[in-house]
């Protein structure tokens, strides 16, 4: 077990450094430089800004640089919040994120899971029906498209009843963050609900189901006792993936919402060619990603008691 | 519920409005953007200000007197920062300092360029103490100029000439600026907080020196985002008391019955030729002929449609102000005949003189409108003179880069004013500004320059910028295409906004809430 655990550690460092030099390198390679900006720059200008931020250097002592700072887990000041550091950036808008992120994410589970399980109990019927035609939308319509409409719909409710219902954007209490929330988890939601449809009817066909059925047990008992714990493994191995998409991408929703999560800083950065912040937030993000990983390939062992991590007889 | 306030409170004389984006900076010698901008004009007191016509009125200075080889500014005595300490000419001469300072990097330093030894010491040839800027006691500024710079008070309107305390910006060292807790403020408002990414607070200093002027107590801004229909959103649901429209969101507000408001950005948009040598460009009759075809009220009208856009036929736009009156009512732009048979004899000049013409690289922005724009003129080109052209659309940043780099025939560009006078326009197409990056080069046009920059006589100085306007037509520099507006709803309740290009937009300083 410790011997894996090491193991993985290890091969996420290396994904890591690789995410690292990757987007290092193809940084430098994007035409143009944080500076451009609508007013030219003189070039002596240029110059003592590049001196500034370090640019003036060879790019690979720059490289080897970051790597070092990186290290030591200092990721530079930000270039278009000219003194802000990185990791202050990342400290203060990655809670944001995280916390509409794991709501988003009880929301989708919940809501995914007792609806996959209902449309499989009523297989091929109304409710069946209804779900996976709201599934099927959930999933194909964009985020954008569903926050702006959500949004829509809260100024209309407010305005009908006359009451602050819920507000329209922001953050800081607790009713800002319900809609976003499901908004953002109801992709997820809805691929949970079909994931978990799916893998109720397999059960369902099953050989254990089947005695469990020979040997009287009532309807609801099966469903409860052998079919949902069964068919909710494919789910959860589907949760490690899902737990960083989600949290990591709320862009479009905290755009729309006015939400100060690190996802929006992260696309700005992008567009603005902030090197130290993609720098820190690509690598940020790609840690966060590797750990979930880890965590969930060793969730599995617990979950599931078929699945042995030191790979010893069973 | 704090967050869930209304957008404006008669009672307690406080607004909710909202951001496009968080401010890069508040540190006045680094701070370039529009939102910067904003938030400094109502948290600095510069030397002067803005008044509601237009014009300048005093601000730390009580009066000054420009000269042909410098200025002097008289400081009132009574103006003091948000801690207590008086506002001292010594100040002054330390933010201009440190925003020459090669250290600094201060992407606004060129403003200061007219005072003497301002450019020796952003390239590091002299020490920051050389600049021409002295406090003669603790009340009044001498500055002096390397060449007569006849709209120098109109500059220290400008945030880069705002004063800074040295122990402050010590204090903090790069983080100064940085948190609302790590600055000072001598202007109406103090900064009380400031989430980042989430909310900043404005309220009333106390300690201003004009405070019986100011009414509003509050300015909350908890709203941060780029989205425009966001703001709209919460300017219907009364949460905000000013929002601005788009294409989209102005059908909803006239439908609504919402007074709309227009304001003139007094920005410029055109196109910008490629004058290096390798481009087919650089052909006069080329240039001429797409001249010829490219009616800026065509585009306006039948392809951007939006209210108060206008077209454009100057390098000037048409509400800048000069010589005590708007100069386009002085000196009306050029008149260009729009003309299919002249521009084929262009075309047909231009064939001759170049052989064939290359499909031409049109260099736009991937904003919707610009690409409504760069296809009206791909097919304009096209149909009327069978000219071909490939559009290169690019993000801000790396079209920025490419029109640096000289990587474009056609480019769409854009010019705000940084202050109000048209050399802010003016000298873009002189040889060695930065900002000329088509490389135009012609001596009439640096000689005209010149003069406007230097001479104290304002009606010599318009001629001056009248000779720019006609050679920018004659030699088709650029080809101006319309002046951008923008348009907005505001709260019935607010009165007293003053929206104005230069000084920071919009002002709330002598705004108030209407029971």
């Amino acid at each position: 077990m410790l011997r894996y655990v090491l193991k993985r550690i290890a091969y996420g460092a290396l994904t890591i450094w690789f995410i690292a030099t990757a987007t290092f390198f193809a940084m430098h390679a994007v035409p143009g430089d944080p500076f451009n900006s609508a007013k030219a720059a003189t070039p002596q200008l240029r110059e003592n800004l590049r001196a500034r931020y370090g640019l003036d250097k060879p790019v690979g002592e720059q490289y080897v640089l970051y790597l070092k700072n990186m290290l030591r887990g200092d990721f530079g000041i930000s270039f278009t919040q000219e003194n802000r550091r990185v990791n202050d950036i990342i400290r203060e808008h990655f809670p944001v994120s995280a916390i509409l992120g794991v709501v988003a994410l009880l929301i989708a589970t919940a809501g995914g899971i007792a609806g996959g399980a209902v449309a499989a109990y009523w297989h091929n019927r109304l409710p069946d029906r209804l779900l996976m035609m709201a599934v099927v939308l959930a999933i194909s319509i964009p985020s954008f498209v569903i926050a702006a409409l959500a949004q829509l719909l809260i100024v209309q409710a407010n305005d009908l009843t006359g009451r602050s219902l819920l507000p329209v954007a922001g953050w800081g209490t607790l009713s800002h963050l319900w809609i976003p929330a499901l908004v953002l988890g109801l992709g997820t939601m809805a691929y949970l609900a079909r994931l978990m449809r799916s893998s109720m009817l397999d059960v369902m066909n099953t050989d254990y189901i089947l005695t469990a059925r020979a040997k009287g047990l009532g309807n609801w008992q099966i469903f409860w006792r052998h079919q949902l714990r069964n068919a909710l493994l494919p789910v959860v191995t589907e949760l490690g993936p899902t737990i960083a998409a989600i949290t990591t991408g709320g862009f479009v929703v905290e755009l729309i919402f006015a939400i100060p999560g690190l996802g929006r800083y992260f696309v700005q950065a992008v567009q603005q060619l902030d090197y130290t912040v993609i720098m820190g937030t690509t690598v940020f993000y790609g840690a966060f990603l590797v750990l979930i990983v880890v965590i969930v390939d060793l969730l599995y062992g617990v979950i599931d008691p078929r699945i042995r991590l030191h790979g010893g007889r069973r | 519920m704090p967050l869930l306030a209304r957008a404006v409170d008669a009672e307690r004389q406080r607004i909710t409005l909202s951001l496009a984006t968080e401010p890069p900076s508040l540190d006045s010698a680094l701070a370039t953007d529009q939102i910067s901008s904003f938030l400094l004009a109502h948290l600095m007191d510069g030397l002067v200000q803005y008044g509601p016509d237009g014009s300048l009125v005093p601000g730390i200075a009580r009066r000054w007197e420009a000269r042909e080889d410098g200025a002097t500014f008289w400081l009132r005595e009574d103006a003091t920062w948000s801690d207590g300490k008086p506002v001292t000419a010594e100040q002054f001469v330390y933010a201009w300092r440190r925003a020459v300072d090669p250290a600094t990097a201060s992407q606004y330093a060129f403003i200061l360029f007219p005072i003497k030894n301002a450019e020796a010491v952003n390239r590091g040839d002299m020490a920051p103490e050389r600049l021409g800027v002295r406090a003669s006691g603790s009340h009044k500024l001498e500055v002096s100029f390397d060449k007569p710079c006849p709209y120098f008070a109109k500059l220290t309107a400008f945030m880069t000439f705002f004063p800074a305390r040295q122990d402050v910006v010590e204090r903090w060292g790069r983080a100064y600026a940085a948190d609302a807790d790590k600055m000072i403020f001598n202007g109406p408002f103090v900064l009380e907080r400031w989430v980042h990414g989430a909310r900043l607070t404005l309220k009333k200093n106390p300690r201003y020196w004009n405070q019986a002027a100011i009414k509003l107590q509050e300015i909350d801004l908890p709203y941060i985002t780029s989205d425009p229909s966001t703001h709209y959103n919460l300017y219907k649901d009364n949460r905000i008391a000013l929002s601005p429209l788009d294409s989209s969101t102005l059908s909803d507000a006239l439908a609504r019955g919402y007074e709309t408001h227009l304001f003139d950005f007094g920005t410029l948009f055109f196109l910008e030729f490629n004058f290096r040598e390798d481009r087919a460009t650089r052909n006069l009759a080329l240039r001429r002929a797409i001249q010829s075809v490219l009616n800026p009220s065509l585009l306006v009208y039948k392809v951007l449609g939006l209210p108060g856009i206008k077209p454009a036929y100057s390098l000037f736009p048409s509400s800048m102000r000069a010589g005590g009156g708007v100069f386009s009512q002085q000196y009306p732009p050029p008149r260009i005949d729009y003309d299919i048979e002249q521009a084929q004899r262009y075309l047909a000049q231009a064939k001759q003189e170049l052989g064939t013409i290359p499909p031409l690289t049109l260099l736009v922005g991937d904003s919707p409108r610009a690409v409504n724009e760069a296809e009206f003129y791909q097919y304009v080109l096209k149909q009327s003179l069978g000219l071909e052209t490939r559009l290169d659309q690019q993000t801000f940043k790396q079209r920025i880069s490419k029109m640096r780099r000289g990587e474009f025939d056609i480019a769409a560009a854009g010019w705000g004013p940084d202050f109000d006078d048209p050399i802010t326009f003016g000298d873009l197409f002189a040889s060695w500004n930065e900002n000329n990056r088509g490389r135009f080069i012609h001596a009439g046009y640096d000689a005209a320059v010149r003069q406007a920059q230097q001479s104290l006589d304002p009606e010599v100085r318009l001629q001056a910028f009248d000779r720019m306007q006609h050679i920018v037509s004659e030699e088709v520099v650029i080809i101006p295409t319309y002046e951008n507006v923008g348009l907005y709803v505001q709260h019935p309740q607010l009165a007293g906004v003053r929206r104005s290009i230069f000084g920071g937009d919009p002002n709330f300083r002598y705004a108030w809430v209407e029971p």
